[in-house]
């Protein structure tokens, strides 16, 4: 800093950053990018490593012996299942009451705003049992939470008999120090929402529920099971949760540790762990993970159950259980010790999980980039906003001088205008449903996306430019006062976005950037306005489309990426009414508008 | 002189237990059969559990007579082969103390099997007048010291681990809170109330080896209704009362010890043998407690003697899945038998509740017993089965009592208590939350007013004006609020209603909290495990289960059968809700140097050197003037003319 208090030296700097202002924002951009990619290199990467030391010393045996008992079980409940025509509430009270557990049943209805033809739901109805193993001697102050969907169709009437068989286990053990709860919820998410909502009385989205009338005081720690079939070949592990919240990494350590204890297979985004990390293709193999993670946690909905448990600052995880016709094979009973051993250590707990990360990426199971190492990758973006930001340090105050009020309202009108084009795309589509369907031959989930894509596009031929209907004209500090204001803008919003949800925030720093950088109303109209639009948040939620499809080793053609890209369009606004995930107000109310602005600049006229 | 005195003594003592010894001979023959014993028994219970009722029937004060005169020829039996002094002794004047000790089984809807200890010592003495009191027998010293030095006029002390669970086992003897609770009331002679509770609160931790040194005035509180003496005594200022809770104290083996070394047998004869902590604390609840009050020395009430009442309550868990009979001894509940009863207790009694299978055929109790009593237990009638350990003959021929119980468990469903409650934290996040109570009333048609006590530490902000209390989704106002705001770092929240609850409702009070954020020596070792808010107390009048009973299916005289209110139309209750667990935002504590790292860097190198740009005025210095220059100018200052 001694080099800025001589003038000669200050001044010598900005103006080397003045001159070689876009060179040097290339070069941060380009840099930004490499350490990203470099994130996954496993040499850069940390070990994970248990850092609660409750969880870490203490050895636990496992001994859950009734694997094949669980799998009868989920026979009997999947017959129960198709008898009942959904969730077989009796028989599950029933079963669980024999298992010695106080059962509750919970009743939740939901009317979707729209219908979800991914699910084909519109009107849900549905009823969460859930039992509760009072541990002996507690004070009913502390839970842990065992959930199993009770999905339609085949699905996952293994992991009920496995949480059945757990919950008759574990209820003639005596170690138990937390009170367990053995949740069998329907409708996935919703029943999960209602659950949650329920135990916490709170209504965030709407839903109506029947009032839980057991509790078993704050929980610590809940973890999801889903399987599928009886035998599976390796169980997955999913992180991500609701706005891109993560547990604790603790936990994934934890499942981590009790598969290689156990020797069962995990993976985690569906990707096994390679050694080859010095070749080319087990670097590339950990790119895959890591940018799985990314796109996943970027989208911001729950990719388990265990994601709605993030808001309520419970640890939460989901634990899939995979068949891919491996020759490895894990049985039901290796599942249900991996799960002992897991809650044997989480009821040793004496706080809640808090000692290591919550914020992480993982290029794989046993590796991790804790925060410190990405948030430079985005700081370098960032930065380019930094420098392009005007050196003239008497812009405003000459501008405001000079123009006075009409000229703060030539700025301010665009700001307006975009931002109501934001509010429209925010809140038309649900509200112009009705209207739609009755006069276009659309369904009213196509009518909802369609209206969203038409707002969107309407956005773009706006009359921005009504400062010259205020003005006259606009000026040449206009446009820079305006680009001014929006570079400030985006570079707050990315900065909070990227904070909460690093994912989203590096995805956007990486089209808005550009953008912001180098747009001026003086370059070429055709060939920006083009390279504007490929940057745009739309376009750029359709390359993710495409790409994720690619890194799930899914490639789609085009067509079946257009129609993947309206249901994640649609699944976009529908997490947010159900479960009030952020990702979609945020895009329509801040960054579609700042994007706005900027186009705005390049018909500065 | 004195070998005169004591041969003479001697004789007398002779004389007297013989001539007791006959009358009791002659009490004997006249009550044959067992018919009458078992009428005795039951008058007896119902007198024991209406303590403190004034009337009793002379009838029964006759049996309790004959009872006591049968234990004083024992002992005199016994005095009468030992050594001459213990002769010399006991012609003293005896204390008037009396012991007694007793465990009531249940065998539990859900299954489980609760057993409940009671020992009672009654001594009539005053500690309080000035002459001080330095005899004791079988009133524990350490506690009569306690007593006399501080002034208590009563004492209630319970440890308890794990919560009672109202919906499956139905209402307890004697409820107490998870944790330790402590309620106190003093002489009114006492002037220094809070000085005397905060050094009995000592006393008393080293006394239980119990952690009851941190009760302080951040956790105490004097409820204005909640805690009414219990004993007999007219004075209900509240300023002599001091209630406090520590939900965080963990029970165990440590504070059973010195609970069991305030018996007079210890734990080596009577029912203590049983109290083992191994089997003890392998349940799933355990609560002991100490209650000291002064009662009434007889129905006319002139004297007032000293009551400590020791009770230890424990459930075990007996569940074995796929199995209809259930099978429980007292070998494998305590892992011992009973041989004799204590030698000092005047009656030593087992009672198991037999009510739910009056005609043995879900009940199976082996060995059989005759003798059958009755007593209103929390306004429910129930039956026992009496074993009386004074009897030889309860030991049978192997000498050594083995209860042994079987029955079927109607596993799985919930009772319906009529009054119970439960408390949870509604909301997300760590700024502020609310507390819900809910409060039910399962009575079919008969609304009663509770009092609800609660307590709240002062890191709980509670937000008085957002108080809401429904039932049947309408505003219920309570009819007496005594609300005590809380200082920061001086004393909790208390709250008290007195809320009406309608019949077949449940009652919803919510409160709105905001979470303070605590100095950072403030926080516990663990503060990422919560901080606890004990449990809120309701007391209440509730109308038993006896007077409900208006099916006249159940043979009875028709002109007793009228008017629905029996003689007891309600009864006392006292139900705690589960403590709560609340995270208070916490700072990252590895942080601190950290940011100490940073805080110093940013400071020193970012904000110092920005500081220095802004406010420094900058100003290009003139290059430094030649040798022959400055030569010049001196020159020219010598001559007077202005300087180049």
């Amino acid at each position: 800093m001694g080099l800025l208090s001589d003038p000669n030296r200050r001044r010598a700097l900005i103006s080397l950053l003045t001159r070689l202002n876009a060179p040097i924002c290339v070069v941060c951009y380009m840099a930004g990018v490499a350490w990203f990619m470099g994130l996954a290199f496993e040499p850069f990467t940390l070990r994970t490593y248990m850092s609660e030391n409750a969880m870490g010393s203490t050895m636990v045996e496992e001994r859950f012996p009734a694997g094949e008992r669980a799998l009868g079980t989920g026979r009997e409940f999947s017959a129960h299942k198709k008898k009942a025509g959904g969730m077989p509430v009796d028989w599950l009270v029933k079963t669980m009451q024999s298992r010695g557990l106080e059962v509750f049943t919970q009743r939740f209805s939901r009317r979707l705003p729209f219908p979800d033809e991914d699910k084909e739901r519109y009107m849900v109805k549905g009823t969460n049992v859930y039992g509760i193993l009072r541990a002996p001697r507690a004070p009913r102050t502390e839970a842990l939470v065992l959930s199993a969907p009770c999905s339609p169709g085949d699905d996952n009437n293994q992991a009920v008999g496995v949480l059945l068989g757990l919950a008759q286990y574990f209820r003639n053990q005596v170690f138990w120090a937390k009170d367990i709860i053995f949740l069998v919820n329907e409708h996935d998410l919703i029943g999960m929402q209602a659950w949650l909502e329920g135990y916490h009385h709170t209504n965030t989205t709407g839903m109506d529920w029947s009032p839980l009338q057991g509790r078993g005081g704050s929980i610590q720690a809940a973890l999801s099971l889903e399987l599928s079939s009886d035998v599976v070949t390796s169980l997955d592990l999913v992180l991500e949760g609701l706005n891109g919240q993560l547990p604790n990494l603790d936990l994934a350590n934890l499942f981590y540790a009790f598969c290689q204890k156990i020797g069962v297979l995990c993976t985690t985004q569906g990707k096994l762990q390679r050694n080859d990390w010095d070749s080319v293709s087990g670097y590339s193999h950990a790119v895959q993970t890591m940018m799985l993670m990314v796109m996943k946690q970027a989208s911001g909905r729950p990719w388990g159950d265990h994601g709605l448990f993030l808001r309520y600052h419970i640890e939460a995880a989901t634990i899939k259980g995979i068949n891919s016709f491996r020759q490895y094979k894990t049985d039901a009973t290796t599942i249900g010790r991996l799960l002992e051993g897991m809650y044997r250590k989480l009821n040793n707990l004496l706080e809640r999980l808090h000692q290591s990360y919550f914020f992480y990426l993982m290029p794989s199971l046993s590796h991790f980039v804790s925060i410190g190492y990405y948030m430079p990758a985005f700081g370098l973006l960032a930065l380019i906003l930094l420098l392009r930001v005007s050196f003239q340090p008497r812009l405003l105050t000459t501008y405001l001088l000079t123009d006075g009020v009409p000229g703060v309202l030539s700025v301010l009108t665009p700001l307006v205008i975009s931002h109501l084009t934001g509010v429209a795309l925010y809140t038309l589509p649900i509200h112009f449903q009705e209207i739609a369907v009755e006069h276009f031959p659309v369904s009213e989930t196509e009518a909802v996306v369609l209206t969203a894509i038409a707002v969107y596009t309407a956005g773009l031929a706006l009359p921005h430019n009504t400062h010259r209907l205020l003005t006259g004209r606009g000026t040449e500090n206009g446009w820079k006062v305006l680009k001014l204001v929006a570079v400030l803008y985006l570079a707050v919003l990315l900065g909070c976005t990227a904070l909460i949800n690093f994912s989203l925030g590096f995805i956007l720093a990486l089209t808005l950037v550009p953008v912001a950088a180098f747009v001026t109303p003086d370059v070429p109209k055709a060939l920006s306005a083009f390279i504007m639009v490929i940057l745009s948040p739309a376009c750029t939620l359709l390359f993710s489309v495409f790409l994720f499809q690619e890194l799930q080793e899914m490639p789609v053609s085009f067509l079946d990426g257009w129609m993947l890209y309206l249901s994640v369009i649609s699944q976009g606004i529908l997490d947010h009414a159900l479960y009030g995930s952020l990702v979609y107000p945020l895009v329509a109310l801040l960054v579609y508008p700042c994007w706005l602005l900027f186009w705005n600049i390049l018909f500065w006229k | 002189m004195a070998a005169h005195r004591c041969s003479l003594s001697a004789l007398l003592l002779i004389i007297c237990s013989l001539l007791v010894f006959i009358v009791a001979d002659s009490e004997k023959a006249t009550l044959t059969g067992d018919h009458h014993a078992t009428a005795v028994d039951n008058l007896q219970t119902v007198t024991e559990t209406e303590e403190g009722a004034a009337a009793e029937e002379p009838a029964v004060e006759e049996e309790r007579r004959w009872e006591e005169t049968v234990v004083e020829e024992a002992t005199a039996d016994k005095e009468d082969t030992s050594a001459p002094e213990t002769v010399v002794q006991s012609s003293v004047p005896q204390p008037k103390d009396d012991f007694q000790e007793e465990l009531v089984i249940r065998p539990l809807h859900s299954g489980d099997i609760y057993a409940s200890f009671q020992f009672r010592t009654l001594w009539e003495t005053d500690f309080m007048r000035g002459n001080k009191v330095s005899h004791y027998r079988l009133f524990p010293k350490s506690l009569g010291q306690v007593i006399s030095k501080f002034s208590v006029r009563e004492l209630h002390i319970s440890f308890t681990q794990g919560y009672w669970r109202t919906m499956q086992w139905g209402q307890p003897f004697l409820p107490s809170p998870p944790g330790a609770e402590l309620w106190v009331w003093f002489q009114d002679s006492v002037t220094d109330v809070d000085g005397t509770w905060k050094e009995l609160t000592n006393v008393l931790s080293g006394i239980f080896c119990a952690s009851l040194n941190f009760i302080d005035s951040t956790n105490t509180v004097q409820p204005s209704a909640s805690f009414k003496p219990l004993g007999i005594g007219n004075v209900t200022d509240h300023r002599f009362l001091r209630y406090a809770t520590l939900p965080r104290e963990i029970v165990c083996t440590e504070n059973l010890t010195p609970w069991k070394k305030l018996l007079p047998c210890g734990s080596k004869a009577g029912l203590a043998v049983l109290l083992k902590s191994e089997k003890l604390f392998h349940s799933s609840f355990h609560s002991q407690a100490v209650h000291i009050r002064p009662v009434c020395q007889d129905w006319q009430c002139k004297t007032t003697s000293w009551e400590l009442r020791q009770t230890l309550n424990v459930v075990f868990d007996l569940h074995t899945p796929g199995q209809g009979k259930l099978e429980w001894s007292l070998f494998k509940m305590f892992s011992r038998t009973l041989t004799e009863a204590c030698p000092l207790a005047s009656s030593s009694k087992i009672y198991i509740d037999i009510t739910d299978d009056p005609q043995g055929e879900q009940f199976e109790v082996s060995p059989a017993t005759h003798l059958l009593s009755q007593a209103m237990v929390l306004g429910d009638r129930r039956t026992f089965s009496v074993y009386d350990l004074t009897q030889q003959i309860t030991f049978g021929t192997v000498r050594s009592l083995n209860l042994l119980i079987r029955w079927k468990s109607s596993e799985g469903d919930m009772l319906r208590p009529l009054l119970h409650a439960e408390r949870y934290v509604a909301g997300y996040g760590l700024q502020t939350g609310e507390i819900h109570t809910l409060m039910y009333n399962n009575h079919p048609y008969r609304s009663f007013p509770v009092l609800l006590l609660d307590s709240v530490p002062w890191y709980l902000r509670l937000y008085i004006h957002t108080l809401t209390v429904t039932s049947k989704g309408k505003d219920n106002k309570p009819s007496y609020i005594h609300y005590q705001p809380s200082k920061d770092r001086v004393r909790p929240h208390l709250l008290e209603m007195l809320v009406q609850l309608p019949p077949n409702s449940v009652t919803e009070v919510t409160v709105q909290f905001e979470r303070a954020l605590l100095k950072w020596t403030e926080y516990t070792p663990d503060p990422n495990h919560g901080f606890y808010v004990g449990s809120s107390v309701i007391s209440s009048l509730v109308p038993s289960i006896v007077a409900m009973d208006t099916n006249s299916t159940r043979e009875q005289p028709l002109f007793s059968s009228f008017f629905p209110c029996k003689e007891e139309s309600s009864y006392f209750m006292r139900v705690y809700t589960e403590p709560l667990l609340v995270n208070l935002p916490t700072p990252d504590f590895s942080m601190p140097y950290n940011v100490i790292c940073l805080t110093c860097t940013v400071v020193a190198v970012g904000y110092g050197s920005l500081y220095n740009l802004l406010t420094r005025s900058f100003q290009i210095e003139e290059p430094s003037p030649g040798l022959a220059k400055r030569i010049a100018n001196i020159i020219r200052k010598m001559r007077g003319v202005p300087p180049l």
